[in-house]
């Protein structure tokens, strides 16, 4: 994004990487979570999982805004989003 | 049993019970999302989940019951409403949640709905409408559009459904709104609103079932019906009911369209307790 001048407020507006924690148990593979996150952070892997589903990875951590949607729209609340926002 | 991700700051991980997970629902079913909307609505209401009671029909949605950490009631098919009546009046402190399916509180728990919306019974209704009986093997129901096809109706569906939120609104709920499972935010909220709110509240969750009325209806998986999803929801809030009704491949209108004040069977009950000790005096 270009900016004509800086915000005075950009050091704390920052985004600020989150960690995002797929739990290999519960993944069923709908891909809903690689589909919806708006910054393209998920894939689905070629690992499958220990009932025979295709997984859901994390491709680039440092894609995520943090603004947990994947977590939220999980169907098997398999995702947790940890995000930083509370560490200064 | 699946280990919680996070300990104790996962707010859905708190709220279930994970030793039944990972739950029987399928690849991409919609009760999922709209679950953890309904944890993270208590969540964000502040209210305290010893005093919210979770009370459930038969079916898939009917299963949410077995899966959270909260006084829970996986009642028979249909009678969940009346169960939560008398678990209000038992103890009317009770915030009563009853999350079940349209099978189960539409079709055979019909009568009971709309006498509760006109009782205006204090409760929250969350509704996970799949266009069919999940459960029993995907027969068309009292909620399949017209044209859709199930396996009961393999040449599609020729009988009128019920437009879900102007019957509850015509019936004299307080609350009406409808949200699709891809509207996760605004689920939440509206949970969280209608959980606050005195009166009858209903919330009607579209929610995708890829296995059976997906497949029938050229959506195999639960992506293809987010995405149509996506591509036919309309907010409309404060829309008439009237004209919300969802046919197989139109617009689909969302929002809250309904919320008003009325006097709860509580309020009436105490009314009338007071009367009659006037008279009495
Ligand atoms: S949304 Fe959940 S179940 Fe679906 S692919 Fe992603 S992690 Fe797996
Ligand atoms: S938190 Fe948001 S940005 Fe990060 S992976 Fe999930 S959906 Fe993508």
């Amino acid at each position: 994004m270009k900016l004509w001048r800086t915000p005075f407020d950009q050091a704390e507006k920052a985004i600020r990487p989150a960690k995002v924690l797929i739990d290999k148990e519960r993944c069923k593979g709908c891909g809903y979570c690689v589909e919806f996150c708006p910054r393209g952070a998920l894939v689905m892997s070629d690992e499958l999982s220990s009932k025979g589903y295709t997984l859901a990875a994390v491709a680039d951590e440092s894609k995520c805004l943090g603004c947990g949607l994947c977590d939220i729209l999980c169907p098997e609340f398999a995702i947790h989003v940890v995000s930083n926002d509370n560490e200064s | 049993m699946t280990t919680p991700l996070t300990v104790g700051e996962n707010t859905v991980d708190s709220l279930l019970r994970l030793d039944r997970m990972p739950h029987i629902w399928c690849q991409g079913c919609g009760i999922g999302p709209a679950v953890g909307c309904f944890t993270r609505a208590i969540e964000s209401s502040g209210l305290d989940p010893d005093k919210i009671a979770l009370v459930s029909g038969i079916g898939c949605a009917g299963r949410a019951a077995g899966y959270v950490k909260l006084d829970s009631f996986h009642t028979t098919h249909g009678r969940a409403l009346p169960f939560a009546t008398g678990l209000k009046l038992g103890n009317p402190e009770l915030n009563l949640v009853i999350f079940s399916g349209d099978g189960d509180l539409v079709a055979i728990g019909g009568n009971h709905l709309i006498h509760s919306a006109r009782r205006n019974m204090d409760m929250t209704v969350i509704c996970i409408n799949n266009f069919n009986y999940g459960m029993t093997g995907g027969q068309a129901g009292p909620t399949t559009p017209l044209d859709a096809r199930s396996t009961t109706t393999p040449y599609g569906n020729f009988e009128y459904p019920f437009n879900v939120p102007y019957l509850v609104a015509a019936s004299g709920a307080t609350y009406v709104a409808r949200w699709t499972v891809l509207h996760v935010r605004q689920l939440e909220w509206s949970i969280a609103e209608a959980m606050t709110k005195p009166g009858f509240s209903f919330i009607e969750v579209l929610a995708p079932c890829p296995t059976l009325y997906g497949r029938m209806n050229k959506e195999p998986k639960g992506l293809d019906t987010m995405h149509s999803y996506q591509e036919r929801s309309v907010v409309r809030d404060g829309a008439d009911p009237k004209d919300v009704a969802i046919d197989s491949d139109g617009p689909i209108v969302v929002g809250k369209f309904v919320d008003i004040e009325r006097p709860t069977f509580w309020d009436q009950w105490k009314l009338l307790l007071d009367r009659a000790r006037e008279k009495k005096k």
